[in-house]
């Protein structure tokens, strides 16, 4: 059984008189262990897409407004408050993008890194902070045993990024979910962290959710990709898969798209025309269509369903692009 | 291959031990200095005409303030600053002024680098007005218009303001602006990293026509390292207020020296899953140090998996180790 499932999932934000459709019909599964990517320009709704998992999504505006988001097979949408504040920072950790804005800063880092441990697991606070110095420890940051009673701003970017995922890693969840961890910090450190980030779901055969918009780090790290685009899924398959065989004209265009370090040549890369639509206003049909350079009459009429192209390779297009 | 060409190339800007040293005061009623960020600590590069310089570097080595400081749009604290063969360096406010006009400067943020109570076409139009070029209404309309159309806008959006515009729209306004005074020099500081990746392409297509159209040089600033391999000419790689190696785009991606260059490229994961499988992924450890408090001698010797005694003591100069490129590490005889 896949360890989450997300069916047909609808989150719309609601402002005077326009609907904003973040998430319009999104499904897709994470099997235990594996790296899931979901790519996507800004504003696809990679975020919301993750924050609906938690049942984070502010109301008003947003609500899910349909859809199931199975977890060990039981629906977080069917759960009480209580049940879903026992999987958050438990069972299913969430990595931000701003680690400063996400700690505490009155907090020292060792208090935040226990209060988990405290709360789910009922451990007393001298033993919590030894499993905080522990967990911090595992991060490799230097001088674990001082760097407990250091605040947030006492640490630098990369170190308060490792605090996070310490926090995160408390509970051993089964899922942990990284929106943009690295996008804030340098390459060097970013590497780093996505390396820590790898080894910890390998030791503790826990699934990551992996949110960027960087293909580097998607190729390096992910099993499987969800590619987004206005609030839908346009194509999903293995990092192979989606590298090797794009088939949704949004996809190919990206990998078209992008300098590649790998290829040193001077030829003029192919941009995508246009820019993507305000989700206020999503074109009917195929979302993509004013900007596809294969688009048909179809694909200003009818929106284009997820289907398979092969085993595990899906795409919601309505022209086989590829032959 | 420089060696074919028959002429040599003709420097266009030559910075020549260029520092930026900001004070930093104490907090308190009494603001007493109490250090200095060495944020720019002898730097020297040439831009020869019509090619793309790209530098990279980490967060906080100075590749911003290195840009600022070459237009003097802050001051330096040592170094020479060359432009067209004149030494711009010293030059008083009123004699820099004509000179401004010739090297122009596109920003990273096309959010808030825009004035957002003008109109589009006033903003691009606002250096016609300050170097005295607009001329008529007339002209003033027509030379927006023609600047709009260059970077693919419609003339209709001129009337409109920037909140109206995405991203990718927006840095084409930065960028016509800086078109406006027909300059020979433009330092673009990360201009595409705050846009889509669709379109990023769009905004690096623009610029190399452009430059292919009026023979423009580029300074391009960036931490991509595969958008700068695309668009640069050569390369530039900065460590904590220095350059720490400079070649030719291809020398530098195939033929990498110094250890942290070497460190940076393979820290960068490729878009490419197959490559990925079998690439080592050898890491680096440590931050970037403060610039406040760099570490003695080489100031990556603490994160260098080569370093030696020297390393520790003695700081090594920029040195060329083949045509065209240059390293500055011990490893080399620096
Ligand atoms: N609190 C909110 N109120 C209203 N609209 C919202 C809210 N949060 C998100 N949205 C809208 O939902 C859409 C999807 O946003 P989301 O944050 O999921 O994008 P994203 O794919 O994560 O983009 P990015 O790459 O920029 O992080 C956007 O159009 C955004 O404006
Ligand atoms: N006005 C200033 N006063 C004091 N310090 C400054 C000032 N401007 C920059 N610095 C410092 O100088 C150093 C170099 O900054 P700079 O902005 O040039 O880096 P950068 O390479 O452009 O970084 P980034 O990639 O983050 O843009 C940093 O340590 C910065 O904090
Ligand atoms: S459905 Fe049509 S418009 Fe949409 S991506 Fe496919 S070909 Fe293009
Ligand atoms: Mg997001
Ligand atoms: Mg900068």
């Amino acid at each position: 059984m896949a360890l989450l499932e997300v069916k047909n999932l609808h989150t719309h934000f609601f402002a005077e008189g326009s609907v904003v459709k973040a998430v319009d019909g999104v499904s897709f599964d994470v099997e235990p262990g594996e790296t899931l990517a979901i790519v996507g320009e800004s504003g696809s709704g990679k975020s919301v897409t993750a924050m609906s998992i938690l049942r984070l999504i502010p109301n008003p505006p947003g609500e899910i407004v349909d859809g199931e988001i199975r977890f060990e097979g039981q629906d977080i949408l069917e759960m009480t408050d209580e049940q879903v504040q026992d999987l958050r920072g438990n069972k299913i950790a969430m990595i931000f993008q701003e680690p400063m804005t996400s700690l505490n800063p009155v907090l020292t880092v060792g208090r935040q890194i226990a209060e988990p441990i405290e709360l789910h697991r009922q451990a007393p606070l001298d033993k919590a902070l030894e499993m905080a110095k522990v967990l911090l420890r595992k991060v490799h940051i230097a001088e674990h045993d001082k760097r407990v009673s250091s605040y947030p701003h006492q640490l630098s970017g990369g170190m308060r990024q490792r605090v996070m995922i310490a926090m995160g890693m408390a509970c051993e969840p089964k899922l942990i979910i990284a929106d943009e961890p690295t996008t804030a910090l340098d390459v060097t450190v970013q590497a780093q962290l996505l390396e820590l980030l790898k080894e910890l779901t390998r030791e503790g055969h826990s699934s990551l959710i992996l949110i960027t918009h960087d293909l580097g780090v998607v190729a390096r790290y992910a099993d499987r990709i969800v590619v987004m685009y206005a609030g839908r899924i346009v194509e999903q398959g293995t990092a192979r898969d989606i590298f090797e065989r794009p088939h949704h004209p949004y996809t190919i265009g990206l990998m078209n798209s992008i300098p590649k370090l790998d290829q040193d040549t001077k030829e003029k890369l192919i941009p995508i025309p246009g820019a993507p639509p305000d989700l206020a206003n999503v074109p009917e049909g195929c979302a993509f269509n004013p900007r596809c350079e294969f688009a048909v009459e179809k694909c200003r009429q009818q929106r284009p369903t997820l289907e398979p192209v092969a085993v595990g390779h899906y795409k919601a297009c309505w022209v086989d692009v590829r032959s | 291959m420089g060696r074919m060409s028959t002429a040599e190339p003709e420097k266009l800007v030559s910075v020549s031990n260029l520092s930026v040293h900001f004070p930093i005061h104490a907090s308190g009623v009494v603001k007493r200095q109490i250090g200095v960020v060495k944020a720019v600590d002898g730097v020297t590069f040439d831009v020869f005409k019509g090619e793309t310089l790209g530098m990279v570097g980490e967060s906080g080595c100075g590749k911003s303030t290195t840009g600022l400081a070459t237009l003097r749009l802050i001051e330096a604290t040592g170094g020479s600053i060359h432009f067209e063969g004149r030494d711009i360096s010293k030059l008083s406010r009123g004699k820099l002024r004509p000179i401004r006009q010739r090297m122009q400067m596109v920003y990273q943020d096309p959010y808030s680098s825009l004035n957002p109570r003008m109109k589009v076409r006033d903003i691009i139009g606002e250096p016609l007005t300050v170097h005295h070029l607009a001329g008529s209404k007339a002209e003033y309309r027509q030379r927006t218009d023609e600047l709009l159309e260059i970077v693919g806008l419609h003339s209709y959006m001129g009337d409109r303001y920037p909140h109206e515009f995405s991203g990718g729209q927006r840095q084409r306004i930065g960028i016509a602006r800086a078109l406006a005074v027909n300059p020979s020099f433009i330092i673009c500081d990360e201009p595409v990293s705050a846009l889509d990746v669709s379109i990023q392409a769009q905004i690096i297509n623009l610029m190399e026509d452009l430059q292919q159209e009026f023979g423009l040089s580029y300074l391009f600033v960036a931490h991509d390292l595969a958008v700068v391999q695309h668009i640069s000419t050569r390369v530039a790689v900065m460590y904590l207020g220095k350059i720490v190696e400079i070649a030719s785009r291809r020398d530098l991606y195939r033929n990498p020296s110094h250890p942290y260059t070497q460190a940076l490229l393979e820290a960068v994961p490729v878009a490419n899953p197959a490559l990925e499988a079998e690439r080592a992924h050898r890491i680096i450890e440590g931050e970037v140090p403060s610039p406040i408090n760099p570490p003695s001698g080489c100031s990556f010797h603490p994160r260098c998996p080569m370093a030696r005694a020297e390393c520790k003591t003695v700081t090594p100069e920029l040195k060329e180790i083949d045509s065209g490129h240059s390293v500055a590490c011990h490893l080399f005889g620096g």
